[in-house]
């Protein structure tokens, strides 16, 4: 049922485990479906310098963080945005149908995470302003 | 590789023993007979089937009369339901089953639903249980039909079978029981409990998949699903599957050996290590289901912050084959509606694990399932947002 990058992914996920002091956090999905996904990013220079996840979900969605996690480091924040679901998917040889949305909260996770960082920028900048 | 190789899914599905293989392997080339033939070829096959029928028969108290064979547990389900309803609706039209019940038993009640009978179904308590009282003020005039299962297959909780036929009887209600769980695995006689139908399957119990039984008390009546040849009473019309009707009397046969010889109170001792094991070395894991009113062969559980797909994986890449209600591996995105039932929250029934042991399953295997698995989630808990008590 799952392509082998995906078992690889979920018995070694790379960037897994919480991050201290991070310059953004996005939180998406929800307990009740079975799938939370915590991306936390460090951000210098618009790039995404750091990242790492904590994922409750089966294997696609634990491997699908890690491959976002992957595909996004060393980005810049625009970069990052505009990577979508069906790259995701793309680079893990594909996901069942009904495992497809594992894919979208990957892509919604980075986004997450960077919104947070940019309202924190800005909440930051008007304060100092 | 993995160390060993641990088959703990028994209540999927069962290894045929070599004894039920042995004696289903002649039935192919050798005594190929269509068992309603008179010439030799026949009459042999006709001998072994009443045979096997006997076997099925005595593990359950029956008459081998009251015994027919079907293409399965899901077949027996659908044949004593619609097939009682079917025969009763001029008497009422009012059904009854659980929430609990295996999809076999609640589809088909769904399906009596759109042709017109009213469903109740009955909730449980928190250990999966049916509450006799319940059943009491759910019972009308027009009631002509309860259905409700023996054990529970994602629990393991044993239904107060008895107490359930003696309301039905004083009521003149049929009693159907799905027993697809506890035949061949609890010692039980179907007199002494006084149910009108039990549903049975062989792949359950050490025999072949692909058939099943319907114990059918004498004197009751009910409509056939498939009609023809009037093979099985006219119950189930259709060339019987010797070889697979032959291979479940031998698995009730061997059984009947197990009921008796003490291999189940070494199963319980086995069932409980698990169980101890798991709820006393893992954080936040519970188990399902009743604590003793339990199939002897079962565990399950609750491992809280995860979800039950990723921990099957894992215990597959370990060697170890088990099951999970989680959402994730039904398909949808809705946890095991049991566990729903029993009123546990989406967020624990995604985490849902069960383990049913078989025979030759032994003290080391169980010792290996508890510490892998306690590895596994420790991993797992690592990557999980929802798991608090870290570092």
């Amino acid at each position: 049922m799952y392509t082998e990058k995906v078992m690889e992914l979920f018995m070694n996920p790379r960037n897994a485990g919480r991050m201290e002091d991070p310059d953004g956090v996005g939180e998406v999905g929800n307990s009740r479906c079975g799938d939370i996904m915590k991306i936390y990013i460090k951000v210098k220079d618009e790039r995404i310098e750091d990242i790492s996840f904590e994922t409750f979900g089966c294997a696609s969605a634990i491997a699908s963080s890690s491959m976002v996690t992957e595909m996004v480091k060393g980005l810049t924040l625009d970069e990052a945005l505009a990577i979508s679901n069906k790259d995701v998917v793309n680079a893990l040889g594909g996901l069942p149908p009904q495992k497809i949305h594992c894919s979208l909260l990957a892509e919604e996770g980075i986004q997450a995470a960077i919104e947070d960082y940019r309202s924190k920028q800005k909440a930051r900048a008007e304060a100092t302003a | 590789m993995t160390e060993r190789y641990v088959y703990m899914d028994h209540s999927a599905t069962t290894a045929v023993d070599r004894s039920v293989l042995e004696a289903m392997l002649p039935f192919f080339s050798e005594h190929y007979g269509n068992p309603n033939s008179l010439h030799l070829w026949g009459r042999t096959a006709r001998k072994a089937v009443n045979q096997a029928r006997e076997k099925v028969a005595s593990l359950i108290g029956a008459d081998a009369s009251e015994v027919i064979f079907t293409g399965g547990g899901s077949e027996a389900d659908n044949l004593a339901i619609k097939g009682a309803a079917s025969t009763r609706k001029d008497k009422g039209k009012h059904v009854i089953t659980t929430a609990v019940e295996h999809h076999a038993v609640i589809d088909t009640f769904k399906w009596l639903e759109k042709e017109g009978f009213e469903v109740t179904i009955l909730p449980v308590d928190e250990k999966g249980m049916v509450r006799i009282p319940d059943l009491e003020s759910a019972l009308r005039q027009d009631t002509i039909l309860v259905s409700i299962m023996y054990a529970n297959n994602e629990v393991g909780t044993i239904q107060p079978v008895a107490e359930v036929a003696k309301m039905c009887s004083d009521r003149g209600v049929l009693f159907h029981v799905d027993g697809v769980q506890a035949a061949g695995h609890i010692p039980f006689n179907v007199r002494d409990l006084g149910i009108d139908m039990l549903t049975m399957s062989a792949h359950k119990m050490y025999g072949p998949k692909g058939v099943g039984g319907l114990y059918i008390r004498k004197g009751v009546k009910i409509d056939p699903l498939v009609h023809g040849g009037g093979q099985e009473r006219g119950l189930r019309s259709g060339t019987e599957n010797t070889a697979g009707i032959i291979g479940f009397g031998a698995s009730a046969e061997l059984a009947v050996k197990r009921l008796a010889d003490g291999s189940i109170r070494e199963e319980i001792r086995l069932r409980d290590l698990l169980i101890d094991s798991v709820t006393s070395s893992i954080e936040d894991a519970y188990l399902t289901g009743h604590r003793t009113e339990r199939l002897p062969f079962h565990a399950s559980f609750l491992i809280g912050s995860l979800e039950g797909e990723s921990m099957l994986l894992r215990l597959d890449a370990a060697g170890i084959g088990a099951s999970s209600g989680s959402a994730c591996t039904s398909g949808s995105l809705e946890p095991s509606y049991v566990l729903l039932a029993m009123g546990i929250s989406h967020e624990l029934a995604h985490g849902s694990l069960r383990f049913s042991l078989g025979k030759d399953t032994s003290e080391e295997d169980i010792v290996y399932v508890a510490e892998n698995l306690k590895k596994i989630v420790s991993d797992l808990r690592a990557l999980s947002p929802l798991w608090k008590n870290r570092g």
